[in-house]
């Protein structure tokens, strides 16, 4: 297929290391901010490749991450309930909420189903008129608009029986978030390309401005990467801070505006809770008034559900980059995929599995010499 | 395949009903109408009680599995072709030449007998085609809403032959590891005609008898040390398995893998690793380095074979870990998978 093997190419891969060798003369420190990053540069190996001057620091771009454990725990009631078919995209099964995860809520009886589109869902929900179907809308810019569009297509076709479970998150706002941390480290940022290829690039030039620092638009297979890397390197080195395109094909400046439009239609701007990082101001998306009424946590009075994370899990620490996920006294011992104590550690996209899964090899060889 | 048409006897239903698991007539008219003439030839039936054979020489393998697997068809095969070769391919790993199976049906009331028809047919194919032959069979019915259609377990005996000691203790360091063909195309056919995936392909499951190949590779006279088939887990949970057992590490390299385009191209969107993705007619062989040329070069000159590939070997480093070379150059952790594949978020 065009455009996934011509962007991992071996010899490309290696010209591009070599010429980011060349430009990076002092340690840098850059976050890239989407999990499907992070998933790709372990699975290809890339940060072991790169220059030690390239320090990679893993962001908050995980959607299944930094879903609050509280959210979970309100999915679960609702899942558990009579007639009501659950639906959610396969890896929020596996999220431990604070008793039990969707898995178990399924084996006792409760009807979860995985589906592959939100719009599957809406089906569903046409299909079993007797039913309450709720879809699990969780995730950034980049899922949001096929969130939206089934709620805009229940209205417009008066489904009632359908409904939406929001946890919307955004990027620019966790950016800010990060930047404003004390401890903050980053000193650039490969941005999430599927949120631009929805939301464009125009969030962004005054984040760079106003935090001096530089943000390149990146895709996800290794050679963007690399792309993404070198761009930000050359602009750290000179000493810019500007917004730049790495992904072009797929990311215009504008963004996909019948999108834009949609959301704007069907969400509102509100302050949102991150799984370990706590409450961000504005940094959330909730069903506008208009649309209200297909909010499922209003529906089932699962609002009220608040709970507390677990102290021992610092994965807040991890996808604000603070910490690297093996530095965590719980890592591979009390949590692991297995039995996983945070979200980061259950999906593909998370830090802490990542970490897991491909690094365990110079991790155990480390701690052995 | 497509050619089964219900003969006269059964067609005052042409669905499953609860009498067909009476044990009574109906139960009768299914295998003597049904199952029978689908088998064909592979049918070895005196419907007794019990199947009596003849007395065999040599040590026997006896495997069980259980097939349950959704849609009933998907390119490139059924239910029915599945339940025959895995169980074949569970005796032929341990280098049994499989001989007989059994068959049992746990149908689901509702179920068309076209469908099941159908699946017999197949697995009358399939056990042609691997020398087995069906000599004893069961058949249940549960109530609609209760089972998906069909499932279906079968039984398998075979004999293993003098001198032929197979199993994943004997994995040694310096061993190299062959696979004998593409890897993922049975596991991306099945998920490409899922409910609510359904994505256009050409894939089709590489189902088959594996058999014919390991008769193949015995015939050169090497010392083959281990052989499995990579079912469900794929080959990453197939090499675990080994490593873990034998002691040994595992190292592979990427970029010798077979792996279609097609395949890489639908894991690619749907976000799996095909290394974790089930097969159901390839194998992956441990033999001593000073041999692997001899074993390659037989399973390349079999059909099933032809794309067989020396993808890796075991290490004294990391035992019981697999660890895989990236095309870039980096190594990575292949671990064993915890449950279910789950398609990512995005």
């Amino acid at each position: 297929m065009k455009y996934l093997e011509e962007f991992s190419d071996p010899e490309l891969a290696r010209r591009l290391l070599d010429s980011i060798r060349e430009v990076a003369t002092r340690p840098w420190a850059i976050m890239e901010v989407c999990g499907g990053q992070t998933h790709s540069i372990i699975r290809h190996g890339i940060d072991q490749l790169l220059p030690n001057e390239i320090e990679m620091i893993h962001g908050p771009g995980c959607p299944v991450c930094v879903t609050p454990l509280e959210v979970i725990d309100r999915a679960l009631a609702i899942a558990a309930l009579p007639d009501v078919i659950f639906c959610s995209f396969g890896d929020m099964l596996r999220v431990p909420g604070s008793s039990a995860d969707l898995f178990r809520i399924k084996s006792a009886g409760g009807d979860v189903r995985v589906v592959y589109s939100p719009l599957d869902a809406l089906t569903l929900a046409r299909e079993n008129p007797d039913k309450q179907v709720v879809f699990f809308g969780i995730g950034f810019e980049t899922t949001a608009p096929a969130n939206a569009m089934t709620v805009y297509q229940a209205k417009r076709l008066g489904i009632r029986n359908y409904s939406l479970l929001v946890s919307h998150v955004l990027v620019p706002p966790a950016i800010s978030a990060i930047m404003e941390s004390p401890q903050c480290r980053v000193q650039g940022f490969l941005a999430a390309g599927h949120v631009c290829s929805v939301m464009g690039t125009g969030e962004y030039p005054a984040l760079a401005e106003k935090y001096r620092v530089p943000i390149v638009v990146t895709g996800f297979e290794p050679l963007d990467i690399l792309a993404g890397i070198r761009r930000t390197v050359m602009q750290l080195e000179n000493g810019r801070h500007e917004v730049e395109n790495a992904y072009p094909r797929a990311v215009t400046d504008e963004g996909n505006t019948a999108a834009i439009a949609m959301l704007r239609d069907v969400f509102e701007v509100t302050d949102r809770s991150w799984r370990g990082i706590g409450m961000i101001p504005g940094s959330g998306w909730r069903l506008s008034d208009k649309y209200r009424e297909f909010d499922a946590e209003a529906r089932f009075d699962v609002g009220g559900i608040h709970t507390v994370e677990s102290t021992l899990c610092r994965s807040g620490e991890v996808l604000q980059g603070l910490i690297k996920p093996h530095e965590c006294a719980a890592f591979g011992k009390q949590c692991t995929p297995r039995n996983p104590l945070g979200a980061t550690m259950v999906s593909s996209e998370g830090a802490c599995a990542a970490y897991y899964l491909y690094r365990r090899l110079e991790l155990t060889a480390a701690s052995h010499a | 395949m497509d050619s089964w048409t219900c003969p006269v006897p059964l067609r005052d239903s042409p669905t499953i009903v609860m009498g067909h698991g009476s044990g009574g007539a109906m139960s009768g008219e299914l295998i003597e109408h049904l199952f029978l003439p689908g088998f064909g030839d592979a049918a070895r039936a005196e419907m007794g009680d019990s199947a009596v054979l003849a007395p065999l020489s040599g040590r026997l393998a006896f495997s069980t599995d259980s097939f349950v697997v959704r849609p009933l068809f998907f390119p490139g095969g059924c239910i029915g072709d599945l339940a025959v070769n895995g169980t074949v391919n569970d005796l032929a790993m341990s280098g049994a030449r499989p001989l007989y199976l059994s068959t049992a049906f746990i149908l689901e009331e509702g179920t068309p007998l076209s469908d099941i028809g159908r699946v017999a047919q197949a697995m009358g194919a399939a056990a042609g085609v691997a020398g087995v032959h069906l000599v004893t069979g069961d058949t249940k019915v549960v109530d609609a809403g209760h089972g998906d259609g069909i499932y279906i377990n079968t039984a398998g005996i075979g004999v293993i032959d003098d001198g032929v000691d197979i199993r994943p203790t004997r994995a040694a360091v310096g061993d190299v590891v062959i696979v004998s063909g593409c890897i993922g195309a049975h596991g991306v056919a099945v998920m490409s005609c899922r409910e609510g995936l359904e994505f256009g392909t050409t894939i089709e499951s590489d189902s088959a008898p594996l058999n014919g190949l390991v008769t193949t590779m015995l015939a050169t006279g090497a010392d083959i040390h281990v052989l499995r088939d990579p079912t469900r887990g794929g080959v990453a949970a197939s090499l675990n398995e080994i490593a873990r057992i034998a002691g040994v590490g595992v190292n592979i390299v990427e970029r010798n893998l077979p792996i279609p385009e097609s395949v890489s191209n639908a894991c690619s969107l749907l976000g799996l690793d095909p290394l974790y993705v089930a097969n159901e007619g390839i194998l992956v062989a441990i033999v001593a380095a000073t041999e692997a040329d001899a074993v390659l070069a037989a399973m390349q000159s079999h059909e099933l074979g032809k794309e067989a590939a020396i993808i890796g070997e075991c290490v004294a480093d990391h035992p019981g870990m697999l660890v895989a070379k990236t095309a870039l150059g980096g190594n990575r952790v292949v671990d064993l998978p915890i449950g279910e594949m789950l398609p990512r978020i995005c």
